[in-house]
């Protein structure tokens, strides 16, 4: 297989990644690595390089999508990023050090919990409740637009989330991937944020916890142009079809599906992992 | 209400900061792309080689190399400074969070996004790690 051909089908492997992760919302990064080291036999390190930049295409070009509904929170975002960006450059000073089976290891650990979050996610509605004393100091409590009207919100657990946070950048930084689903589960389950609000929050959050990431993997050759270049325009280009075919259709097959594949990824993930094979 | 007396609301400040995250991706997508026809024209014949890492070459990790690099027409470096751009939307985001919240006077939130920020260029820099 020569280069020609070596770009094309990790393109395609990269558009269908992007593809399925806008569609049901779970983002493709965590796909990309697993689809790269496994599926192309390319070392894990220049897979997370790669599976890096692709996550920053997506969360900056998604932005101004999102950024005109209103939902995101911009000052619980900011402050949980001062525990994703330094958890994400711990993480990655970690990944540089460890090797590559353990890297694997725990990529498998998080590919098993992400197929259980994609085939059975479901999130608590938050509570009115009454202001937290520290959310309120920090000014975090805020509205968010419905059918119904401006709903107001108030924030809670801001040192639970916050603490969340860190071990989601720490993975960011450590395994090369956005971490979205842990951040939404910091911000829906434990702070009490409005589901909405969460997500488009943590896809402005994405976009910086990874260029945190990626200052580090780029200084130490984990870039690579020729394997980034197929692999950001593909989960790029996918993730803007997934986003219009979201409005279409409905995602719960498309979540199933998802599911199974992420499962399958992580048994092989952690087989390798533990026999030695990266 | 506060945000009118300083005449930008949060919302128009996040809609200026999206529109310049969709150029600046798109911009860092026409670099790519133009790197990658040239890639592939110059290197589409030759082999793959990832499966053992070396770690890419020094001339490709730092901001003036990488430049240098595209500067000479080499589709390696083009690619790159495209990705390093792509890099930088993050960065410039939170920057440009810095003034939205100077704009407010939110002080407090000034210094949050601060600190955000120089985690950010410390690791680009590669000054930690």
């Amino acid at each position: 297989m020569d280069i020609l051909e070596f770009s094309s089908l990790v393109f395609l492997g990269s558009l269908f990644a992007g593809f399925l992760g806008a569609a049901t919302g779970l983002g493709g990064g965590v796909v990309i690595v697993p689809l790269l080291a496994l599926g192309f036999g390319v070392d894990i390190r220049y897979a997370m390089g790669a599976s890096l930049v692709s996550v920053i295409a997506t969360s900056s070009a998604a932005a101004s999508a999102y950024v005109k509904e209103g939902f995101s929170n911009l000052r619980v975002g900011m402050f949980l990023e001062i525990a994703t960006t330094t958890g994400a450059v711990a993480g990655a000073a970690v990944a540089t050090s460890i090797s590559p089976s353990a890297i694997a290891i725990v990529f498998g650990l998080v590919l098993v919990y992400s197929s259980y979050q994609s085939g059975f996610s479901r999130h608590k509605d938050a509570a009115p409740g009454k202001p937290d004393k520290l959310a309120t100091r920090l000014r975090m409590n805020s509205e968010y637009p419905t059918p119904e009207g401006t709903v107001k919100y108030y924030v809670r657990a801001v040192p639970g989330g916050f603490g969340v946070m860190f071990i989601a950048g720490a993975l960011s930084g450590l395994l090369g991937i956005g971490s979205g689903a842990l951040k939404v589960i910091a911000m829906d389950q434990v702070m009490r944020l409005p589901f909405k609000v969460s997500t488009t929050t943590s896809n402005f959050m994405i976009g910086v916890t990874a260029a945190a990431s990626a200052g580090v993997f780029l200084n130490r050759g984990y870039i690579d142009p020729g394997l980034s270049m197929p692999v950001m325009l593909g989960v790029l280009f996918g993730s803007l079809l997934g986003t219009h075919f979201l409005l279409n259709v409905s995602t719960r097959i498309l979540r199933i599906v998802f599911a199974v594949v992420i499962f399958a990824l992580a048994v092989e993930m952690l087989y390798k992992g533990l026999t030695g094979g990266f | 209400m506060e945000d009118k007396k300083n005449g930008m609301s949060d919302e128009k400040i996040d809609q200026i900061i999206g529109n310049l995250l969709r150029i600046a991706v798109i911009l860092s997508a026409v670099f790519v792309i133009t790197g990658a026809v040239i890639y592939l024209m110059r290197h589409g014949a030759e082999m793959p080689d990832y499966g053992v890492f070396a770690g890419v070459p020094k001339n490709l990790r730092g901001l003036r190399e990488i430049i240098e690099a595209a500067w000479q027409i080499r589709s390696v470096g083009i690619i790159q400074l495209g990705l390093l751009l792509l890099i930088a939307t993050p960065v410039a985001r939170v920057l440009f969070s810095v003034f939205a919240f100077l704009i407010e006077r939110d002080y407090m939130y000034v210094v949050f996004t601060l600190i955000v920020l120089s985690v950010l260029l410390l690791s680009i820099t590669g000054v930690i790690i």
